[in-house]
Parts: structure tokens; sequence; C-alpha cells
């Protein structure tokens, strides 16, 4: 059986092991966050939410997904 | 009588009270006290989406950002590099431009660094947003951000969240007097004559979190406050009389027997 490639990211400071040639559209998806109530940054680069799927994953990659919560 | 609004950044509000949405025990009371208080400004935090517990709920779910305004803080930010990507996140969540900037300066007093805040002021203002900009009680300070672009000046009335209430009515008092932008306390009021002062200065609004949402009872305090704000907005409409230090008789001497 052929060997499915993974690579390693990083989501919110979590180590996640996911398959590779995968979009941050994807992987998201995947991870099931209201994406209309979330700001996405990939590598400390703000993602306009229209491109994720045009956007491939790559090794260590740095995601992190942030939305409002309660505060003064 | 006129109708007198609240003005920021060119949109008009009824209500004078901003409202914090920390704090609170669950999310419904926070959401209850706020409809208390009659506010249409909240603040929000920015953070990290819990990623393994996805049940959690979600503050969107109990206060609707279609009738409330929600005003993007970047509370917990230490230098202005965090601050605008903390804002800059929170435009990209649903295109807010109007947002409260506080960059703190010292962990114990939560005090504002002043340098950093002028500097973020100024950098997100070129941006296009409107900023609000929590800020220490001087009046100078507020001068300077008043001239990189603040939306509104937001001194503190005490450290954040101890309620002391306005520790230096002189400078509120100034700035108030130097300056046409909405003038906001935010932070340090802890009861409802707090914030009945706050606007007998002449202040704008107030923002109030803890003293609510921290109150034995926090509905009964967000309806105080409510009351408050309006209380001392009228007092300070219908203008005080003059103090002296002696006596002047309410009732006429004329006719005395």
């Amino acid at each position: 059986m052929k060997k499915i490639k993974k690579i390693k990211i990083k989501v919110n400071g979590k180590i996640l092991d996911i398959e590779a040639n995968q979009s941050l559209g994807s992987c998201i998806r995947k991870i099931k966050v209201p994406i209309n109530k979330v700001a996405i940054e990939l590598n400390l680069e703000i993602i306009d939410k229209n491109k994720l799927n045009k956007i491939k994953l790559k090794n260590k990659d740095n995601i992190e997904i942030v939305h409002f919560i309660g505060g003064g | 009588m006129k109708k007198d609004h609240l003005i920021i950044a060119k949109k008009k509000f009824q209500s004078r009270l901003i409202v914090g949405t920390g704090k609170y025990k669950t999310m419904q009371e926070c959401a209850e006290a706020i409809k208390i208080t009659g506010a249409e400004i909240v603040t929000v935090a920015v953070r990290r989406v819990n990623i393994s517990d996805k049940k959690k709920p979600l503050l969107m779910d109990y206060i609707d950002p279609k009738k409330i305004t929600y005003l993007p803080n970047t509370a917990g930010c230490f230098t202005a590099d965090e601050a605008l990507r903390t804002l800059r996140l929170a435009r990209e969540i649903g295109g807010w431009k109007l947002v409260k900037l506080e960059v703190l300066g010292d962990k114990e007093t939560l005090y504002p660094d002043m340098i950093e805040t002028l500097k973020s002021t100024e950098i997100l203002t070129k941006e296009g947003f409107k900023v609000m900009v929590y800020c220490s009680d001087d009046p100078l300070i507020a001068k300077r951000l008043e001239n990189v672009g603040a939306s509104a000046i937001m001194p503190l009335a005490a450290p954040i969240g101890s309620g002391l209430g306005i520790q230096n009515n002189v400078n509120i008092r100034i700035i108030r007097n130097q300056t046409k932008l909405p003038l906001i306390i935010d932070a340090g009021l802890g009861q409802a004559s707090d914030a009945a002062i706050a606007m007998e200065l002449g202040c704008d609004g107030v923002l109030v979190n803890t003293a609510i949402a921290k109150a034995k009872k926090p509905f009964e305090m967000a309806l105080a406050m409510k009351n408050a704000v309006m209380a001392g907005r009228g007092s300070y409409l219908a203008g005080r009389i003059a103090k002296t230090d002696y006596a002047n008789p309410s009732s006429p001497l004329k006719g005395l027997i």
C-alpha cells in the first residue's frame, strides 16, 4: 500500500499531522471552524477568506484562527 | 427637548453607556445584562478559537453584531506590534473599523503605555481604522492623540477593574475643555454614582465592565448604571449652580413674621 505523505503544521499553537498537498481551506473545514466568524493568519500574514482554497499548506506552516470572546 | 446623541466617527448612538463583555459567569448572563443597560456598543476581545472543544458557546450567538456594535479591543497587548496585529485580525473577522486601542505598559496597574499607544493610533488611523483610545488622564497626551487622528479619547478613571471611581476630576475637566472629540471614561468605575460623576464632568460616555459583571447582582447594577449615565448627562446639560462657601436661604426672608 502506498504510504500517504504527511506534513506537520501548527494550528493555534497545537501541532497537527495532516496529509500533504492540502489547501488551507480544506484544513480549516476539517477543523470545523465557522469561517464567517473568524479571522485566519498563515505565518503571520492575514489571509483573505475568499482565497483559502488557493493556498497549499507546507510543512511547518503556522496557522492562527481567532474570533471574538467576552472582554472589557 | 433636542435629541441628545453620542456621535462617534460620524455614527449616532442613543446610549452613552458602553459595556464590556468580559468577566460574566455565563454568556447568557452577559447578554441579559447588556440588554438591561441599553448599550449599543460592546467591547470584545480577540482570542484563539478553541480547536479541541468546538461546543464552546460563541459570543456572536448571544450578542448579535448586526444589532449591537462590536468594539474589538486589544486587551492584553503590551506592544504596538501586538495591538496592530490584533486589530487587523479583528477587522478581518467582519469588517470592523471602529476599534478600541489599549496598549498596556505595566502588569500590576495595567496603565497604558502612551508612547506605544500614540504610535499605534497614528498607524491605525492611516490604515482607515476609527480608533477609540484607552489612555492616561493626561491632557497633553490627550491632545497628542487628537493630533494623530484618534476618534475618541478614553482616559481611565482609575486602574482597570479597581472600582475606585474618578481619581483626578481636574484632569478630566481640562481634557473636556480642550477637546471636541468624544470623551469617554474607560476603566476604574465601581458604582453607579461614579458613572454619574463622569457624566457631570461633561464626558460624552462611560465604558463599564467589571462594575456590572462582578456586582453581587449584575442585572440590578446594569440598570443602576444605565440610570446613572442618563441622570449624570441630564445634570450636566441642565447646568449646575455655582458653589459658594456660605448659605443662601431657599425661603424668602421678606414677609417673615
